[in-house]
């Protein structure tokens, strides 16, 4: 019947859509395991790159980079965040709306344009310190301002800087959709403002709290454009995963993109495996 | 009377499960009919069969002798008022209702003059230019059922459109759908499983249950004279119990023999019988026919409702007057009151 | 609740030390020369790159249409199945958004190369070798390879809050298939379709990785030309704050125009 013939096109059309998304990762995962260095002629199988992969210490390195900017990032970025949601929360609705047009920021804006303001920060600071050091006005045990700063901490302040606003807006509706009233009820049952807090407010929070964190992880993770102007000569993932592009034929991508692909999989799996648990235990007990 | 809509061995499933098992179905012309079943029993399915918006596996669906089982929707002279109106939230009331003209390439003149005279019969002129999210429930259901009616269509499907809305809301739109009904003079197939809107506005009720008709009739044919225990039990509260068909006009339950009207069932058949609750009168011990304890005594507005205990079966009883709790009481039913139904199988 | 306004005092010294106070830098370099005199000469120098960022306008463009109009169906199909599946599709949709935007990019290289898998599959059957890599082509397919999700899942989210029975509503009163989707399905999906358009247009607009690694030298975008005065040959921080400057000016106004058109779309519907 018509019906069903439509709705084959329809599949058909949604299978070529994501054929179109998969296409590429699946013939970079073939590739991996390419015995030459061709990135087109399939000559043979091979584990090599693979193994150059972990030996290649500019990509290890790198990963750890990533991973470490990664946590410090999330884990500071949270702490401020949530403080931020609940002061922010207790404010008028003006100083809300304004707050939270300058949070939007670095959301809305371009990533080529957070990077590149906080590039130029970190320069005036650069060419301010190095003026201050060199006056001679100035008692010389005060001239000890930083002027090699691009690094690890002009990194970690970008990235700190685009995670923020994330938990602030993850965090945010869900203290404003909280019932009053639970405060109030820890309150009445003897709580003191501060135990309401911990007891109730809190436990309340996070899940919001945690997916905010989890945000902040991959984003941080996955970034290349922001870190790519404030990092100086540091490689994280993407920037060492950017310059092996820019040496056109290198096979040890393949294999790390094969890697990630399989580690984003599993992840995801099993995300959706205990949630899906969790959820079938919730019902049961109803 | 001349048949508008047939239904001819209709069947549907989904994912294998059959929601209609060869239903056929005859609906006349310019009456308003009810579908009426619990939830499941598949009359919002059979109503949407008859608007094209589902597939029978097998069976033909006819409008006015010609078959229309394969006409998509937008060809059928049918119109639906959807369960929660489905108003389009783009469009305000006067665009809501004049959609289905624009359709047509009506011109804008007569398109005006229809939507504000639809507007006025269902009570909503000058409020041409509000938008539909803004209107109180009972109102945009006035808009969806405008909407339908605009196009004059044969047929208008009602798929429960009264459930959204209160109490006092419900009564004033059932007689409000009963006068509209009658004014444009059209076939309204209506779709609930309330039975006492059932009852109330309806021509034909159709008594569904599991995909099956269970029985078709006028709401004074299906409340006194229901055909099994399910419709009985369902259309109003009753008290069913079994017996036995001794001989003609005598009839044994409870214990005791009782004369009824009923006759042609064989020598000792076993049946049910359905006495409903404001039929049993209440009389001294010594007076009935069968005596009982009352169990609990309630207090329903109009009347008191009893439960009342013998020989192990729960009586339901409803009296203008109240006895007392544990008070032992005999209770009368004439024979007209008693309706014999064949034994349900299983 | 808790009141507690100085909770938020860190974020909010954060907030103009690192949100504010660079965006406030980048204007003031934009209209400064090197030695500080306010200068408009850097807007106007912009002039002489007219062209490139007419071309990232119009890829950017070209991508998001494409976008749009590959995601819809794809979107509308998502809303429709059930639950569960939806779920899963989902996922699928959103997997390869979580590899790192430079290794899917990389993905095309290979296959768009000129002795690339394409090439080699079409010489196969006899037909090219086409030049495919370093045309604005590529640079389009890559922004819609790379920005397609970001498209699909706004419509979907959008798309399931219309109910079946609004599209049968259409159906009902005599809509067609054309009808009901000009009618009734493309005006109420208004707020997705705006959300999706600046999701995909803005990366688009400023990428740099795709037209390096796509694009060749050939096709330079807006954000070849802001990296290469801050960290490429050019060096020239004043010229490339005026050009950020005027790149966040194009999204802003863009923004301003999708969120425009949701607003007038979903009057009263909220």
């Amino acid at each position: 019947m018509k019906s069903t013939h439509l709705r084959g096109l329809q599949k058909a059309y949604v299978c070529l859509i994501f054929s179109f998304l998969y296409i590429p990762i699946a013939v970079m995962i073939a590739f991996s395991f390419n015995e030459s260095k061709s990135r087109t002629v399939f000559t043979g199988f091979t584990l090599k790159w693979y193994k150059s992969l972990f030996q290649n210490s500019m990509i290890l390195d790198a990963l750890m980079l990533s991973l470490f900017v990664a946590i410090v990032a999330a884990t500071v970025a949270t702490l401020i965040g949530v403080m931020a949601s609940i002061g922010i929360n207790s404010m008028g609705k003006r100083m809300q709306s304004a707050i939270n047009t300058i949070s939007y920021m670095p959301v809305v804006n371009p990533e080529i344009i957070t990077g590149v303001s906080l590039m130029l920060l970190f320069v005036v600071y650069v060419n301010f310190a190095h003026w201050f050091n060199s006056q001679p006005a100035i008692p010389e045990f005060l001239q000890i301002l930083p002027e090699n700063i691009f690094g690890l901490g002009t990194l970690l302040i970008a990235h700190i800087t685009f995670c923020v606003p994330y938990v602030i807006f993850n965090v945010s509706p869900k203290l404003r959709q909280m019932d009053v009233r639970l405060y109030e009820a820890a309150l009445d049952l003897g709580c003191s403002p501060k135990q309401a807090f911990f007891k109730v407010i809190l436990p309340e929070l996070t899940p919001a709290i945690l997916s905010a964190f989890l945000i902040c992880l991959t984003y941080s993770i996955d970034d290349f454009m922001i870190s790519y102007f404030s990092s100086g000569t540091m490689q994280t993932l993407p920037i060492a995963i950017y310059s092996m592009t820019r040496k056109k034929v290198s096979p040890e991508i393949n294999a790390l993109s094969t890697i990630m692909f399989v580690v984003i999989l599993v992840i995801i799996l099993v995300s959706n495996y205990v949630e899906g648990r969790s959820y079938r235990r919730a019902r049961e007990k109803r | 009377m001349n048949e508008i809509v047939s239904l001819k061995n209709i069947v549907v499933g989904f994912d294998g499960e059959p929601v209609l098992n060869g239903l056929s179905l005859d609906i006349h012309d310019k009456e308003f009919v009810t579908f009426l079943g619990p939830s499941g029993c598949g009359k919002t399915t059979t109503l949407r069969v008859i608007g094209g918006f589902e597939q029978p596996k097998s069976g033909n669906v006819f409008f006015n002798g010609q078959d229309i089982t394969n006409l998509p929707p937008y060809k059928r002279q049918v119109n639906t008022v959807f369960q929660k109106y489905a108003l389009f939230p783009h469009l305000n009331v006067y665009e809501n209702v004049a959609f289905g003209l624009r359709l047509k390439k009506m011109d804008e003149k007569e398109v005006r003059s229809r939507v504000l005279e639809m507007l006025e019969v269902v009570g909503l002129k000058g409020f041409e230019r509000r938008s539909t999210t803004n209107l109180s429930g009972g109102q945009q259901q006035r808009v969806a059922i405008a909407r339908g009616l605009v196009n004059h269509p044969k047929v208008l499907l009602l798929d429960e459109p009264l459930g959204a809305l209160d109490l006092k809301l419900r009564k004033e739109m059932q007689l409000e759908l009963k006068r509209l009904q009658q004014a444009m003079d059209i076939t309204f197939i209506y779709v609930t499983h309330d039975q006492e809107e059932a009852l109330t506005m309806s021509d034909t009720v159709v008594v569904m249950k599991d995909g099956n008709i269970q029985q078709i009739g006028s709401p004074i044919d299906i409340y006194n004279e229901p055909e099994n225990a399910f419709v009985a039990s369902f259309i109003g509260e009753s008290n069913i119990i079994d017996a036995i068909m001794l001989r003609d006009f005598c009839v044994e339950f409870a214990g005791n023999e009782f004369t009824c009207v009923d006759k042609g069932f064989a020598h000792n058949e076993l049946v049910q019988v359905v006495v409903r609750p404001e039929d049993i009168q209440v009389v001294p011990a010594i007076q009935g026919q069968l005596t009982g304890v009352v169990k609990d005594v309630i207090f329903k507005g109009v009347h008191y409702e009893m439960h009342v205990e013998q020989a192990g079966y729960e009586w339901i009883i409803h009296s203008t007057q109240a006895s007392q709790k544990g008070e032992l009481i005999g209770m009368r039913i004439g024979p007209d009151e008693i309706h014999i139904m064949r034994r349900a199988e299983g | 609740m808790i009141r507690k306004k100085s909770l938020s005092a860190p974020y909010l010294i954060w907030m103009v030390l690192f949100i504010a106070a660079p965006l406030c830098i980048v204007v003031y370099y934009a209209l400064t020369d090197k030695s500080g005199q306010f200068t408009l000469e850097n807007l106007m120098t912009i002039g002489r790159y007219s062209s490139v960022f007419a071309r990232s306008l119009i890829l950017a463009a070209i991508a998001t249409v494409i976008c749009l109009v590959l995601s819809f169906p794809v979107g509308f199909y998502l809303s429709r199945l059930r639950a569960s599946k939806q779920k899963i599709m989902l996922m699928l949709v959103m997997l390869p958004m979580w590899m790192n935007f430079l290794l899917r990019t990389y993905a095309w290289m290979s296959l768009l190369e000129n002795n690339g898998i394409i090439n080699r599959l079409l010489g196969l059957v006899g037909i090219g070798p086409f030049e495919m890599i370093n045309t604005s082509g590529a640079v389009v397919l890559g922004m819609v390879y790379n920005f397609l999700p970001y498209m699909i899942l706004p419509l979907y989210t959008v798309m399931t809050k219309i109910d079946n029975s609004i599209i049968e509503a259409a159906q009902d009163l005599g809509a067609g298939t054309m009808r009901t989707f000009w009618k009734v399905l493309l005006p109420l999906s208004g707020p997705g379709i705006a959300t999706g358009i600046t999701m995909v247009f803005v990366p688009s607009v400023s990428t740099f990785i795709i037209s390096r690694m796509l694009g060749g030298g050939s096709n330079m975008l807006i954000g070849d030309l802001i990296e290469l005065q801050f960290l490429g040959n050019s060096y020239n921080y004043n010229l490339g704050s005026a050009m950020s400057l005027v790149l966040m000016v194009i999204v802003l106004l863009c923004m301003s125009f999708t969120n425009g058109f949701d607003d007038e779309d979903m009057e009263g519907v909220v």
